[in-house]
């Protein structure tokens, strides 16, 4: 597929040329010409009054592989010290819906901790657990990590393969889709299956997470994608589901790389914020460190924590350690207070699974207010320490 | 020492903003710059260069004008530049990226290969993992200090969620680096002359022995689908009135949900 101009319809309005995130149209003799910048985002299509713009076939993929030949979806469980993480059980939740919509099973893969550990991945929705049991797992190693599940790919074809988004996934991951040649989205924020085609449709944060891409891998398998902790709701666990636990060799796994050692290293602001019930956060109309001052004397009343956007980190009014978004933590409380954030697709990321959302702003159309579910039009420097004081007197201080 | 160190030229992303009629980006008149990442990665090349000897190549798959960030880095210290450039390669993702850098790097000839943990514009991470498996190395990712370096082998500390872990691996390696590795120099004057002047060799697809089905958009898996500007919450509720009255309105809602 290529995006191409009919020179003979292009009037040259240059209307195209906006529309375009990537930069890849440009004017040339006075008509439109798509570069080789072009990402095939069709965003270009339907924006030429003239219709000029066109998507036209290229040749058929170099390589068709037999698709139906793929069945399952996979979750590969994150483990720590023994311990799978939670993401693995968020994606439990997600990995079921897909499987079913599929109408096919849902396995999950475990390197490493005990099968207590593997029964529990059965309680949170999985249908069989492949589980490998050796001392080369108890840190995590890529390439221990990438020989095995390679291998399992390559032996049992799994049509999705997903994994949460961490260091650990973020890292290994890349180099199992390129062993087995297949594509791989990173960081996804939500997954659906197109009801056309049965592909997996991948939802992720793009450019900078100033606006969101939908991402296929059409004639490829397995389908691969790492997922953002925090974003998929858990779902709930049910000890009387049964499942099959395979328990797999690690004959002939090897590593080039050693980990010597381990360090614990908990910033205390990253765990009060991730595990916070309630976050009241700043932006750049919070107007300065004195601003934060007062959304952390808010914080404290509601027994809760600080967040802040990046442009509240980047003018130094807060440690990077609050920062919640794209690059800095997602979070997921019972009520986000968003005070003099505009909100871009970065910072919601970040925060946009929150069960309610509640925002301040003084531009009332501040993208903030799209996912708000309480919003306020107005000045936080006089709302928040209204809203302190009457808080105080509810409480009686 | 062969060091070789992928850098990509992105938009400064803090610049792209979203006109909210169209739904669409805006970014006329936004710079282009060298990956943040990629800096602390072409400055821990050069400190290991000048700790141990060696040289140091700098090379960037992207249109013409990606020149300019080779240019920089040079301008910082590095020995040479290099920049695939092919419209071939137009349209690739992640894997396809990661093969025709690996490309690259075999046919330069290499004992450590840096790059930036991931860049600002994809956010995805993953070609210098990708580019370790078709190099056929070990990787180590976000990698925070070098402990220690010999001809043969490397130790480092890499940053992991709760803390860190020290990592061993024999040469050659690929790490991808982090912010807290390294402050990165600023272009010297002398090192800018000798910039401007630089000669920067460009390589195809045929260069670099790669088929053209490979590379670029063919060679990619992955398809962009479509872009999208999230949508509104449909339950959305304004609370209007004089400041006094939204503060009660408010207080009442977090009585409501009992946090008061």
């Amino acid at each position: 597929m290529r995006i191409v101009v009919d020179k003979d319809l292009c009037t040259g309005c240059e209307t195209c040329i906006d529309s375009c995130p990537y930069d890849a149209i440009e004017m040339k003799d006075d008509k439109a010409f798509i570069n080789e910048y072009c990402q095939m985002c069709r965003n270009c299509l339907s924006v030429c009054p003239e219709g000029a713009i066109k998507e036209i076939e290229g040749e058929a993929p170099a390589r068709e592989i037999d698709l139906s030949a793929y069945k399952g979806v996979w979750v590969f469980a994150e483990q720590r010290e023994g311990k799978v993480a939670d993401v693995a059980l968020e994606l439990l939740g997600v990995g079921r819906r897909l499987a079913d919509a599929r109408g096919t099973e849902l396995t999950a893969v475990l390197f490493g901790a005990d099968s207590e550990e593997a029964e529990r991945l059965i309680h949170w929705g999985a249908d069989r657990v492949f589980h490998a049991q050796d001392p080369i797992f108890e840190h995590f190693n890529d390439e221990p990590y990438v020989q095995l599940l390679s291998r399992l790919i390559q032996e049992h074809r799994p049509e999705i393969v997903l994994t949460g988004a961490t260091p650990i996934g973020r890292s290994f991951f890349p180099r199992v889709a390129a062993r087995v040649r297949t594509g791989l989205t990173a960081d996804c924020t939500s997954l659906e299956i197109d009801p056309e085609t049965g592909n997996l449709l991948q939802i992720r944060p793009a450019f900078g997470g100033n606006i969101m891409a939908t991402i296929v891998c059409p004639h490829h398998r397995p389908q691969m994608a790492t997922v953002r902790p925090r974003v998929m709701k858990k779902g709930t666990p049910d000890e009387s589901r049964k499942g099959e636990i395979i328990n797999v060799s690690t004959e002939g796994i090897q590593s080039r790389t050693k980990v010597i050692e381990s360090f614990k290293e908990e910033s205390e602001a990253t765990c009060n914020l991730q595990e916070a019930d309630i976050i009241v956060s700043g932006g750049r109309g919070v107007g300065g460190p004195d601003g934060f001052k007062m959304l952390e004397e808010l914080a404290s009343l509601l027994g809760g924590a600080v967040g802040a956007s990046r442009a509240a980190v980047d003018e130094g009014w807060i440690p990077y350690s609050h920062q919640v978004g794209q690059t800095g933590k997602t979070v997921c409380p019972k009520i986000y207070i968003a005070c003099g954030i505009s909100g871009a697709v970065q910072h919601l990321v970040g925060m946009q699974s929150s069960d309610i959302i509640i925002a301040i702003n003084k531009n009332q159309d501040a993208p903030i207010f799209n996912v708000a579910n309480y919003a306020i039009v107005g000045d936080v420097n006089e709302i928040v320490p209204l809203l302190i004081k009457k808080i105080k007197e509810v409480k009686g201080l | 020492m062969k060091i070789v160190v992928c850098i990509k030229q992105v938009p400064d992303t803090a610049e792209v903003r979203i006109n909210p009629e169209t739904n669409t980006l805006v970014r006329d008149g936004v710079p282009s710059i060298i990956n943040p990442y990629d800096l602390h990665a072409i400055e821990a090349g050069l400190q290991i260069r000048d700790s141990v000897g060696g040289t140091v190549t700098v090379l960037t798959m992207g249109p013409p004008q990606a020149e300019d960030a080779l240019r920089e880095a040079i301008a910082m210290g590095a020995d040479e530049a290099v920049l695939l450039t092919d419209r071939a390669f137009a349209g690739a993702d992640t894997l396809a990226t990661a093969f025709t850098l690996a490309g690259a790097v075999q046919s330069l000839g290499f004992d450590l290969v840096l790059c930036g943990k991931q860049a600002i514009d994809g956010d995805t991470a993953q070609v210098g993992p990708e580019m370790a498996e078709f190099l056929n190395i070990p990787h180590i990712a976000y990698v925070k200090r070098v402990e220690e370096i010999t001809e043969e082998k490397i130790r480092v500390q890499r940053l992991m969620e709760e803390g860190y872990d020290v990592v061993e691996a024999p040469l050659p390696v690929l790490l991808t680096v982090v912010r807290e590795l390294n402050e990165p120099r600023l272009p010297s004057l002398k090192g800018k002359m000798r910039a401007k002047k630089a000669e920067i060799k460009k390589l195809s697809h045929e260069d670099i022995k790669a088929e053209e089905e490979k590379v670029g958009l063919k060679g990619s898996p992955t398809q962009v689908k479509n872009i999208f500007a999230p949508e509104a919450k449909k339950d959305r509720k304004m609370l209007t009135g004089s400041t006094e009255e939204v503060v009660d309105q408010l207080v009442e809602i977090l009585k409501e949900m009992k946090c008061i």
